[in-house]
């Protein structure tokens, strides 16, 4: 092993995740059969904070993901949002909580169109139920409005045309899929938002852009973000830490400039010079 | 929006004479819309007049009308499915249990079923006449194959007398159901749960992580087609007049189903096409009408033992020729015509 070291390389003694951050994760493990996809990961997030997690593919980062948003129970570990404990919680409840997220590859519901998939989105801030949906009284029938100009409002604000908002999620194009999709995640108003490679298949204008979006959402929405990304450039622009990820073991954890030369990131990400250490 | 912009400088006369026509068109436009909601609201009274007054051709106590009942019976039992297969997109194949309660409560509570029970000094339950041989005592809450019968019909102030001889008053009253189950599926469709269906139905993971808590969204569905299975299964027994246990098969949900499936999932109007034209070819086509032209070139065809064997043929010639029914819903038909949202919309799988 090498003697340059992160501060947050996995065989030190687990830090304790700080007190006042939004969500931290304390060694969370994940396998499947015999397979251990996330092993040990420590990890955390302040409010407000935009940190992205890196990583090789099949690195563990969505598992990783897939276990704070409650789609996988972790083997071990404990991870909890604002003190809570959400270890094993259903996923709606977590969402219900202010954790959303987008998806790898876009899973909107591609039968309802752009304004229903947000709607979707706000199921969790709405309150109307069996027989308030039969009767319809003022009540709902006032949520149903608002919960209507809310998603209309968030359509806008991830800049989808007003002329597409009522064609179906599979009409439209990958860009605006895209947008949707943000705009449904933020429709249960979450603090955090977990983006799984939002610029695939972008062009670098457009990565640019979403670049900017994401500094809009946590200066204005104060939301904090977690992006798992591929892209480099995005990723150092837009970061304040990033965690490594490499064969489910956290390899690294820091600041963009400072990750981006350590040994054993390059490394991960280019293989052993020479193939000898 | 912006036709006009391009003549701009064509003069102020030329441009208020197009902002003057663009207001009446869009002043003719809002008449538009009036007259079609005034049109609208004409074309509902009408039909709603005319399927109330439709017994008034037939005799009250006609073959036909018999038929009719039943069928709008089952358009309430078929809505009520429709909530549970064609808008939560589960599979349901108990219904038919649900149809038993409803048509067992009324036994139960319509009839002289317990006063008998207590008169013969035993509390008879199971199912035959081998228990009442047995020592000790018996609780028969389903009269085995015998069934509970008679019981009394219902009475409802202005709709009197429910009798076999006058069937006006049960078509009036299956009429009121169905006009429920209508207005509940309808309203269900455009609702907050409506839409937590039919994410669910494309996309349960993505439906869970957008707040939609599965367990609770399915079970809401499956109680809503149950209350309706349950009460269309009440109005039958009193009807029949009966409640045996060979009523409630397993085929019975079947029948429903292929109701559903028929009409097309999901679609409101279609389902009620769908149980009215299986209905029908159950209670009048297959026992009356085929046998009735077979006689007349010489044979003797009787398909009613056949009949689901019918059924069956039936839902595979729609399958092959009409998958998404006969009146399809917008959805339902992307899904079946042109396979959207049978998965994530992006052809790749998700990697983990």
């Amino acid at each position: 092993m090498t003697s340059a070291r992160t501060p947050a390389a996995g065989t030190e003694p687990a830090e304790q995740p700080s007190e006042d951050a939004l969500l931290s994760a304390q060694d969370v493990s994940k396998s499947f059969g015999g397979l251990l996809a996330v092993s040990d990961v420590t990890f955390s997030i302040p409010e407000r904070g935009i940190v992205s997690m890196i990583g090789p593919n099949g690195a563990g980062k969505t598992t990783f993901f897939n276990m704070l948003t409650g789609l996988y129970r972790p083997t071990s570990g404990v991870i909890s949002f604002r003190g809570r404990d959400i270890t094993r919680m259903r996923p709606d409840r977590i969402t219900a909580l202010g954790i959303a997220r987008t998806f790898q590859n876009i899973r909107l519901f591609g039968t309802m169109t752009a304004l229903e998939n947000v709607l979707v989105g706000e199921h969790a801030r709405m309150r109307a139920g069996l027989i308030g949906s039969i009767l319809r009284p003022p009540r709902v029938r006032r949520e149903e409005r608002s919960a209507h100009e809310k998603a209309q409002e968030l359509l806008g604000y991830v800049g989808l045309p007003a002329s597409v908002m009522g064609l179906l999620a599979v009409n439209l194009s990958y860009g605006d899929q895209r947008r949707v999709e943000i705009a449904r995640a933020l429709a249960s108003d979450p603090s955090l938002l977990l983006l799984d490679e939002p610029t695939a298949g972008m062009n670098a204008d457009e990565s640019a852009r979403l670049v900017a979006f994401m500094r809009q959402l946590r200066d204005e929405r104060g939301v904090a973000i977690l992006l798992i990304e591929h892209d480099m450039k995005v990723v150092m622009e837009v970061s304040e830490r990033v965690t490594v990820l490499d064969h489910g073991e956290k390899i690294a954890e820091g600041k963009p400039q400072t990750v981006a030369g350590d040994p054993r990131v390059v490394e991960a990400y280019l293989g052993k010079r020479g193939g000898t250490e | 929006m912006s036709a006009g912009d391009g003549n701009l400088g064509a003069g102020g006369q030329n441009r208020m004479a197009r902002i003057r026509e663009r207001y009446g068109v869009l002043r003719r436009r809002g008449d538009a819309i009036w007259a079609r909601r005034y049109a609208r609201l004409a074309i509902v009274l009408v039909a709603a007049a005319a399927v109330i007054l439709f017994p008034y051709l037939f005799q009250p106590g006609s073959t036909f009308l018999f038929d009719l009942v039943e069928a709008v019976a089952f358009v309430v039992m078929a809505l009520g499915l429709n909530v549970v297969v064609g808008f939560a997109g589960l599979l349901d194949l108990g219904y038919v249990a649900f149809f038993a309660i409803g048509a067992y409560t009324i036994g139960w509570f319509g009839s002289g079923f317990f006063a008998y029970v207590n008169h013969t000094k035993g509390i008879h339950i199971l199912t035959s006449g081998l228990a009442s041989t047995l020592p000790g005592i018996h609780i028969n809450l389903t009269a085995g194959r015998q069934g509970i019968t008679p019981i009394d019909p219902g009475q409802l102030p202005g709709l009197n007398p429910f009798d076999p001889l006058n069937l006006r008053p049960w078509y009036w009253v299956a009429l009121g159901m169905v006009a429920i189950v209508l207005l509940v599926n309808v309203r269900l469709r455009d609702s907050r749960l409506g839409r937590a269906w039919v994410a669910l139905r494309e996309d349960e993971v993505a439906a869970a992580s957008m707040g939609v808590p599965l367990v609770k969204t399915k079970l809401m569905a499956y109680a809503t087609g149950a209350a309706f299975g349950g009460m269309s299964g009440a109005f039958i027994a009193s009807y029949l007049n009966t409640v045996n246990a060979d009523q409630f098969a397993f085929s019975f949900s079947i029948f429903v189903l292929a109701m559903v499936i028929l009409g097309g999932l999901g679609s409101i109007w279609g389902v009620v096409l769908g149980a009215i034209v299986l209905s029908f070819i159950n209670t009048w086509l297959i026992p009356s009408v085929i046998p009735n032209l077979s006689s007349k070139i010489g044979i003797k065809v009787d398909l009613t033992s056949l009949s689901y064997g019918i059924f069956g043929f039936l839902l595979v010639i729609m399958m092959v020729l009409r998958p998404q029914g006969l009146l399809p819903e917008r959805r339902r038909k992307l899904e079946f015509v042109e396979h959207v949202g049978t998965g994530p919309t992006d052809m790749s799988a998700e990697r983990v």
